[in-house]
């Protein structure tokens, strides 16, 4: 049972790779298109700005498609939740689409970036939410935030400046705007529950 | 609501196997204090929101050391690691972001040469690079200074570099927007007066800079108790607060200063 990292060349991937080691989970970092497609857990990360890691992640949408339409859990984290909508604000790029909307920077009255824990507030019942309490923290930090077309896709929500778009989900995608490889206990917890459901 | 960060700063000299910890009292006097990543772990356990390394070596061999910390640490501590101290080039920066670090913090490099500023959040994103500035309170009168009423006089900031070794002649308040408008996500605001006394955070200094910049600042630099915390969360827009020697010797522990802060209604991560 791997979990396969997508290694597109954007920041340092030990963080979450180290993270993923930790709850039991046997993380891969993969850089080859081809060598996705074996995984039973597809994570996509990203650091830095919205239009290099649309340009660097193109030759792998093929494949991570094919994973999500053969169900395989697929987990988004901070510019990788940011991806998966239509366009942002940041660049011209088009992002993956795969989720109707668009991501918008923070309002002028809060500090940019946010950086820091805010407390989540729960509103779907997840399994990947199993051991996660309504108000517990996470380390955010980010300048742009994700806003769905369709209100249901929101997981949980986060209150800086408005309430904005902690975790969305849908079916076997699931994303977080947060980084859960470095929200301590809480964030392994989510990472311990997405590990779990690539066994499923 | 975003909570006030509490930060251990781990000042390391790793001119020896392994590293160790060290705290001087305003940058002299250094006492030892543990080994860098057994200690970081500790913080991590009691409930640290992030953890700084400051690498204060004076040798040049240190690098390999410093990246074994790096890399040691980060495998068992789940929070925000920062890296700083001897940060003179991208590429020194690269070495320390490879080895697992989040974010780097630039302070004597930024002086000499602001544009490292731009070239860091270019390639790393804004929120990776930290601006370190050490601050020493000036009471003379010097044209163009943004002069700042205390209680023991008007004074003006000036940025030190080399760890407090020289001084730049420069307005800390001024450098501080500055570094913003460069690109810089976070300042981390040591008074240099401050440091190591217990005499509790400048909080005049970190009011002034916090409320001229929209960006994050870290407040360093004479931190007693946890009734300082309080003070300059109280008293100051600080998104968080750094302390170092009353963390090392167990005068109280991460735990105990976030309860004493909730207590007094500030949203901490418990």
């Amino acid at each position: 049972m791997t979990i396969a990292i997508v290694d597109y060349g954007v920041g340092n991937l030990f963080s979450i790779y180290n993270a993923l080691n930790h709850v039991g989970g046997s993380p891969e970092l993969v850089d080859d298109p081809q060598k996705i497609l074996d995984a039973d857990g597809v994570v996509v990360p990203g650091v830095g700005s919205f239009g290099k890691c649309m340009q660097r992640l193109a030759p792998f949408e093929t494949s991570i498609l094919e994973l999500l339409e053969e169900d395989v859990p697929l987990l988004g984290i901070c510019v990788g939740m940011q991806l998966l909508f239509q366009k942002s604000e940041e660049s011209p790029d088009e992002g993956l689409g795969w989720i109707e909307g668009e991501v918008v920077r923070l309002p002028k009255n809060v500090l940019v970036p946010q950086m820091g824990w805010n407390s989540i507030s729960l509103k779907k019942d997840l399994s990947i939410f199993d051991d996660i309490s309504e108000g517990d923290r996470f380390y955010f930090v980010h300048s742009y935030h994700c806003v769905p077309k369709d209100p249901s896709v929101t997981a949980a929500t986060t209150d800086y400046g408005l309430e904005l778009s902690a975790c969305i989900s849908r079916g076997n995608l699931f994303a977080v705007q947060f980084h859960p490889e470095k929200s301590g206990p809480k964030g392994l917890t989510i990472l311990k529950n997405f590990v779990r459901s690539t066994k499923c | 609501m975003l909570a006030k960060r509490i930060i251990p700063c781990l000042d390391c000299d790793f001119g020896v196997p392994q590293g160790r910890v060290v705290k001087g009292i305003e940058f002299k006097q250094i006492r030892y204090a543990g080994v860098p990543w057994e200690l970081a772990t500790r913080y991590y356990e009691e409930g640290a929101d992030e953890i700084i390394f400051l690498d204060i070596t004076a040798s040049h061999e240190r690098r390999e050391t410093m990246v074994n910390v790096i890399k040691k640490t980060a495998e068992r501590v789940f929070v925000p690691l920062t890296v700083g101290g001897g940060i003179q080039t991208v590429e020194d920066a690269k070495k320390a972001f490879d080895a697992g670090a989040d974010k780097v913090t630039v302070n004597t490099a930024a002086l000499n040469r602001p544009d490292i500023i731009s070239e860091i959040a270019g390639q790393y994103g804004n929120q990776a690079c930290v601006v370190a500035i050490d601050a020493k309170r000036r009471y003379e009168n010097v044209e163009d200074r943004i002069v700042v009423p205390s209680s023991k006089g008007d004074c003006w900031f000036e940025c030190s570099l080399y760890g407090g070794r020289e001084f730049s002649g420069i307005d800390a308040v001024a450098w501080a927007q500055k570094v913003e408008e460069l690109g810089a996500g976070e300042i981390m605001l040591t008074s240099m007066d401050g440091d190591g006394t217990y005499d509790g955070f400048d909080i005049e200094l970190t009011e002034t800079v916090s409320t001229r910049v929209m960006i994050p600042v870290i407040a360093s630099g004479g931190c007693g108790n946890a009734h300082h915390m309080l003070e300059v969360f109280q008293k100051t827009h600080a998104s968080a607060a750094l302390a170092a020697s009353i963390f090392h010797y167990h005068e109280w522990s991460i735990g105990e200063v976030k309860k004493y802060l909730a207590e007094n209604g500030v949203q901490v991560r418990l």
